[in-house]
């Protein structure tokens, strides 16, 4: 039912342009003068295709409404956004092969690309060698800052560190004890390291922290080891995984680790996608924080929604990762135009102070290649949404964290060549 | 004591899921000696089974008011499900390459990749329809007399069967779309199985809250290994499989089907294969890689309780469960918390999920080394042996 009505849409779209380009006559680029060439590169097969196909679809919508509105206009001259899509199938070696086949073979100006930090740093030495440049969209741990990256995700200070505040100060269980649980891997290792000296500035204490192996859903001995140190309820930092989360909050709700208890659970891995394949009835009460929610009351959020579920599906949701792929689209169009070409070094120059009005509100492109943003808590609700609690003010990004023993005190600024990659302020 | 109890709880609760998993390999691997590697996608069709039977009670209006029993007819589609599917894998696959281990190692494997990739990539809904198709093909032969599937017309009437039942298997997944359109769609998306509202949240017994999920998972375990136990001690047809378990040529001379055997052995290991399923469906998402997490662990269980003993499997199940949560949880440090600090930062260190698991197995290593059979060897004269 559903296929047969997509193909109809399909068929009507498909008959619509044909008429469309009927009257405009035999000219088929339309009122561009030319086309340029863009790289897309994200896994659309194996564990990450579910997460990562859903940036491929935002950026397409992007660049459809980019052509729809003039394309990009270099020296006089409007050109039309034309893309490739290339399958990193979520193995790290493959995005390298795939990034070098753009740069070098399609000769692209610019990749999009990446979800999952291995791949960035699988890309990042192709990247840098060739000197050639990616546009990275999600919220990371940070401890990087390439020349030849622009990230467009949150760094740690601009989700986790004012999350944890929140939890700390203004949460039900504000001053409570601290139990952080996360994912085996760099991610959640880094952010809690982070958590950790800032739970310490605050005054607060962190009782316990676990990991849990990828692919790895036993989370029993977790649960005995958060009951014993929080035995009257707490703040639970989750850093969790994919689908780990599914067996951790089936298993804490009936374990009793429940709001009505007094364990709140904030969570860094966990939007509306998430949300929806959980289950918000195993979620209501506990916490996220991301730069945007799609509750976000703004006509440029509600558009943003509204276009995307025109798009691909009224059943679709946005979230903060797909905002940031948008985002980095429109970013990189703004930043040609003002260069006047699409040369990797001048338009890098110029992308440096661009600034755009976000689904999430107005952002900036900074010194260090990272943008500020807007960060915002949430407590999830029985629909599968966010209320959003709180809005900070616009938040600088910090490339290098500040609360990190291994980099505290430095920065990052490509404009200035003295300074560079890392600095000591 | 409360603290005692509750450790022997989890303890209990962890290994009756690597119970329940290893079980069905316990049977193929333990009497068969097939190894097996497709049984971790044979407990993930058992846990798909479970989503599509509470999609089903959710969306057709005469099931509604039974939803909250949806777990326990899952768990019989379950077993048929991975049962059909085990049997066919049988019947197609290992049946030619039995005495081949290494052969079978392989074969299996490759079959498993098969069935990660169906689920991903055919909508779930026609996935049933192919199986429902197999299982009445596989069926029907038995309600035949034999005098109609012998000769020439018997050819006849069995394509007739087959077709038959090729065509229900279409009906049920052309209806089974139309009624529940999330299952008409092919998604390589994880899925959730939603416990019915009486068996979440948890049960309070002296000071300490025991869940609900995994106090059936426990009783699942319990009435599955009683069952086993059952069929292979007091019915004929166990009998027949441990007389072909020690000796296949012995018992093929004294007129036992060795055939009928293999495939019968071979279902029931399948089919509590898709029980575990449920189980795990229960307490995770539900996915093409649910299998993958768990087939490490059963294969560790019957290494460690010793091929082809069912005791020995229990027994491993229950200590490695037990051990987890002694090690993972850091037990050691609560229950004797002024240990010397040397031994005590160890414990420590090894308190978390990822050390834990790397020190059970080397502790199983280390059993192992003066122990290679496992807890429990076969004793008595084998014929492969």
């Amino acid at each position: 039912m559903k296929l047969s009505k997509r193909i109809f849409t399909g068929l009507a779209t498909a008959s619509l342009a044909v008429t469309v380009t009927a009257c405009g006559g035999s000219d088929t680029s339309g009122n561009f003068d030319d086309t340029v060439t863009v790289g897309i590169l994200h896994s659309l097969s194996g564990t990450m295709a579910i997460s990562e196909s859903t940036l491929v679809d935002t950026e397409k919508m992007a660049i459809e409404e980019i052509n729809a509105a003039g394309g990009v206009t270099v020296g006089g001259k409007s050109y039309k956004i034309k893309y490739i899509v290339e399958d990193g199938a979520s193995d790290w070696p493959t995005f390298a092969e795939k990034s070098k086949k753009l740069i070098d073979q399609d000769g692209v100006p610019v990749v999009f690309g990446g979800w999952t930090s291995a791949s960035r740093k699988a890309m990042l030495p192709v990247y840098e060698s060739k000197d050639a440049f990616l546009y990275y969209p999600i919220q990371y741990e940070a401890q990087e800052c390439s020349n030849n990256i622009f990230y467009t995700g949150a760094t740690p200070n601009q989700q986790s560190e004012p999350a944890t505040d929140f939890m700390y100060k203004r949460s039900p269980a504000a001053g409570g004890d601290f139990f952080l649980v996360g994912s085996d891997y760099v991610f959640p290792r880094t952010s809690n390291t982070i958590t950790k000296a800032q739970v310490k500035q605050l005054g607060g204490k962190v009782v316990g922290e676990d990991y849990l192996p990828l692919g790895n859903t036993e989370v029993a001995p977790i649960i005995s080891k958060i009951k014993v140190a929080l035995p009257d309820g707490g703040i639970i930092i989750n850093t969790l995984n994919g689908d780990q989360n599914v067996a951790f909050f089936k298993q804490i709700q009936d374990a009793g680790i429940t709001p009505s208890n007094g364990y709140y659970v904030m969570n860094y891995s966990i939007a509306e996608e998430e949300i929806s394949t959980i289950g918000p009835e195993f979620l209501e009460g506990h916490y996220g924080a991301w730069n945007y929610m799609m509750s976000i009351d703004t006509p440029a959020s509600k558009k943003f929604a509204k276009s995307f579920k025109k798009r691909w599906g009224s059943d679709r949701v946005v979230a903060d990762p797909q905002e940031s792929a948008y985002n980095m689209v429109y970013l990189w169009k703004q930043a040609v135009e003002d260069a006047g070409t699409f040369d990797d070094n001048a338009v890098r120059e110029a992308l440096v102070g661009q600034t755009f009005d976000a689904p999430q509100g107005p952002v900036k492109v900074m010194e260090n290649h990272h943008l500020s943003q807007t960060v915002r808590i949430g407590e999830i609700n029985s629909k599968g949404g966010f209320t959003i609690l709180e809005e900070t003010g616009v938040v600088e990004p910090q490339a290098w964290n500040q609360k990190h023993p291994s980099s505290k005190g430095y920065a990052c600024d490509w404009t200035d060549p003295k300074k560079g990659e890392k600095y000591r302020m | 004591m409360q603290l005692i109890l509750e450790s022997l709880f989890n303890g209990v609760a962890i290994g009756s899921v690597l119970l329940i998993a290893a079980l069905g390999l316990a049977i193929v691997f333990g009497l068969m000696g097939v190894i097996n590697l497709a049984h971790g996608e044979l407990m993930m069709l058992g846990a798909y089974s479970t989503y599509i039977t509470q999609l089903i009670f959710k969306q057709v209006s005469f099931l509604k008011p039974f939803y909250d029993s949806y777990v326990i007819v899952a768990i019989g589609i379950a077993f048929l499900v991975s049962g059909t599917v085990g049997i066919l894998l049988e019947r197609t696959v290992i049946r030619r390459l039995y005495g081949n281990p290494l052969e079978t190692l392989l074969a299996t494997w490759g079959v498993s990749l098969i069935l990660q990739q169906f689920v991903r990539s055919v909508p779930l809904a026609y996935g049933s329809g192919l199986v429902i198709a197999i299982f009445i093909g596989l069926i029907t032969p038995l309600f035949l007399s034999d005098d109609l599937l012998n000769g020439a017309k018997g050819r006849l009437i069995r394509a007739c069967t087959w077709g038959m039942s090729a065509l229900i298997g279409v009906a049920t997944g052309g209806v089974l779309s139309s009624l529940v359109s999330k299952l008409g769609r092919a998604s390589a998306r994880n899925v959730d199985v939603t416990a019915p509202s009486w068996m979440r949240g948890g049960i309070d017994f002296l000071g300490s809250t025991y869940p609900k999920t995994r106090l059936l998972i426990i009783l699942i375990t319990l009435i599955s290994v009683l069952v086993v136990i059952f069929f292979l001690d007091k019915t004929a047809w166990g009998l027949r499989i441990r007389a072909v378990t020690q000796n296949r040529s012995m018992s093929e001379c004294l007129g036992i089907s060795t055939e009928k055997v293999d495939i019968i052995t071979f279902g029931i290991g399948s089919g509590i294969a898709g029980v575990a399923g449920v189980a795990v469906s229960l307490l995770g998402s539900v996915g093409p890689n649910v299998g993958v997490n768990y087939i490490v662990g059963c294969f560790m269980v019957v290494v460690l309780g010793g091929v082809g003993n069912l005791l020995g499997t229990i027994l491993a199940s229950f200590s490695i469960g037990i051990m987890t949560d002694l090690i993972g949880a850091g037990r050691l440090l609560t229950i004797w918390p002024d240990m010397p600090s040397p031994l005590a930062s160890t414990v420590d260190f090894f308190a978390t999920t990822s050390m834990a698991r790397v020190m059970i197995f080397a502790l199983i290593v280390l059993f192992l080394q003066f122990s290679p059979t496992g807890m429990f060897p076969q004793k008595g004269r084998m014929v492969e042996s």
